[in-house]
């Protein structure tokens, strides 16, 4: 396996926007990055799409091609990946390997969702199908329901409150109001977050991420190659991507998500790293629960921990652990597809030291984990400074 | 099709009450959900009707409607 770097970025901001549709979303990601790493369409050797429910949202099907074509990229395989909110993440970690493999040189992984032009119930309907159809979807089950009844386990395991919940909120939208790319730009106080609509119990409009539309995009290359086009390569330094029942009922403890926990220990493995050497995270923030979940399994703090260390203050961009500096899924917004692509985006910009007033002062290496339904899969990518 | 079989009583290992609905249920809500262990072993998702219910609350089982199994809180005989 051959060593692989980061060579070009480009994102879309996340927002509403009832005039762009999915294609014009990802052709616009993808020449930015295109021209982030110096290359032309006709050198795109294969692309990776991660798109969670494009035929549902919009109709289209056979997305990869169609996308790709429309900005010159044919003659080469063009696929897309499907592994719910992880899309963007899976698609991702196998253009990862098949550049690791030797098979290409050049690979642009882009990820998309065009979520707004339907109304909330049928958004709700279709993030569901990323759920247990025959069980927990078919009783009435949302996701904020599957989050929301993880998040009542873990208070009542581990006397997590909705005061560090809100913490979580409070915390990304003081990041995301910084970040020129974000869908929400709002500061909130820790009573709003606290007084939100209630969704499910215990959470609240405040403790999910929003519905977005947007799209991100990621150059590939072989790292011995990264010099010929850009002067700030970042280098994949370990990665891995696993999976695990869609349905809570069928997982032993729900306050825990074991594809996470294992592909973290696999990607600290192959990185030689170890989560205290970790400088800042980009973690799958889709409710504020799923955050204070991710930094235990990440093995940033001990199991339980999750809740008291978030509202301490210890995952602001000031504090030992920055936590989703550039305001998370929940500030940023969530276009599924996009998320997992849009995350690498964000923690190579810190690396390369471009992320403006959302710059962190220790930066050389970062984590993200990108998080599939409730669940099932698992993304985790150790990115750091190529020497 | 989902086989309907018939449940034994259990204990609430989670729940939560929805207020934001997918389309198909926006009629009922708020209702609330719940993952029950049941005592005969495993472990099921279902709807909870009239008393609500916390973690830890004996429930027992009250019957599938168009396919969803429905649990009732076990009240003291």
């Amino acid at each position: 396996m051959r060593p692989v770097a980061v060579v070009g970025i480009g994102k879309t901001a996340f927002g509403a926007f009832p005039d762009r549709d999915l294609r014009g979303l990802t052709v616009e990601a993808a020449r930015k990055c295109l021209e982030n790493g110096h290359i032309a369409p006709s050198q795109v050797e294969a692309f990776y799409l991660g798109n969670f429910a494009g035929p549902a949202f919009a109709g289209q099907n056979h997305l990869a091609p169609y996308i790709a074509a429309s900005m010159g990229i044919v003659d080469v395989p063009a696929t897309r990946f499907e592994a719910a909110c992880a899309s963007g993440g899976s698609a991702f970690f196998h253009a990862v390997s098949a550049v690791a493999a030797g098979i290409y040189d050049l690979v642009l992984v882009a990820g998309v969702e065009k979520m707004t032009s339907q109304p909330t119930p049928k958004v709700a309907e279709i993030l569901a199908s990323a759920g247990d159809l025959g069980g927990e979807i078919r009783v009435g089950g949302t996701f904020p329901a599957l989050f929301a009844m993880i998040a009542r386990r873990h208070m009542h395991e581990y006397g997590t409150t909705r005061e560090q919940l809100a913490s979580v909120a409070v915390k990304n939208h003081a990041n995301g109001a910084k970040n020129p790319l974000a869908h929400m730009r709002k500061v909130i106080t820790l009573e709003q977050a606290l007084a939100g609509k209630p969704v499910a119990d215990p959470l609240t409009v405040y403790d999910c991420s929003l519905v977005s539309d947007g799209a991100a995009a990621v150059l590939l290359a072989p790292l011995e190659r990264a010099s010929e086009f850009t002067d700030k390569p970042v280098r994949i330094l370990g990665i891995a991507q696993t999976s695990d029942h869609l349905a809570l009922e069928e997982k032993a403890d729900i306050t825990t998500f074991p594809a996470i926990r294992r592909a973290a220990e696999k990607a600290y493995r192959m990185a030689g790293v170890t989560p205290d050497d970790i400088e800042f995270a980009e973690v799958h923030d889709c409710f504020t629960i799923a955050e204070i979940v991710a930094i235990e399994d990440l093995g940033f703090v001990k199991k339980g921990e999750g809740g008291s260390y978030s509202a301490a203050g210890c995952t602001r961009p000031d504090g030992p652990k920055p936590v989703n500096a550039s305001g998370g899924l929940k500030s940023k917004g969530h276009p599924v597809g996009a998320t997992g692509v849009g995350q690498i985006c964000d923690v190579a910009l810190q690396i390369r030291g471009e992320a403006g007033d959302l710059q962190l002062s220790r930066h050389a290496l970062g984590l993200a984990q990108n998080l599939g339904g409730s669940g099932a899969t698992g993304v985790v990518t150790i990115l750091g400074a190529a020497a | 099709m989902i086989e309907e079989r018939k449940l034994g009583p259990g204990i609430v290992y989670t729940e939560t009450v929805v207020y934001s609905a997918p389309e198909a249920f926006v009629n009922d809500a708020p209702y609330q959900i719940a993952i029950i262990a049941l005592d005969a072993g495993g472990r099921i998702t279902a709807r909870i009707e009239a008393e609500r219910v916390s973690i830890g609350d004996r429930v027992r089982f009250a019957g599938y409607r168009n396919g969803i199994p429905f649990f009732h809180k076990h009240l003291e005989e």
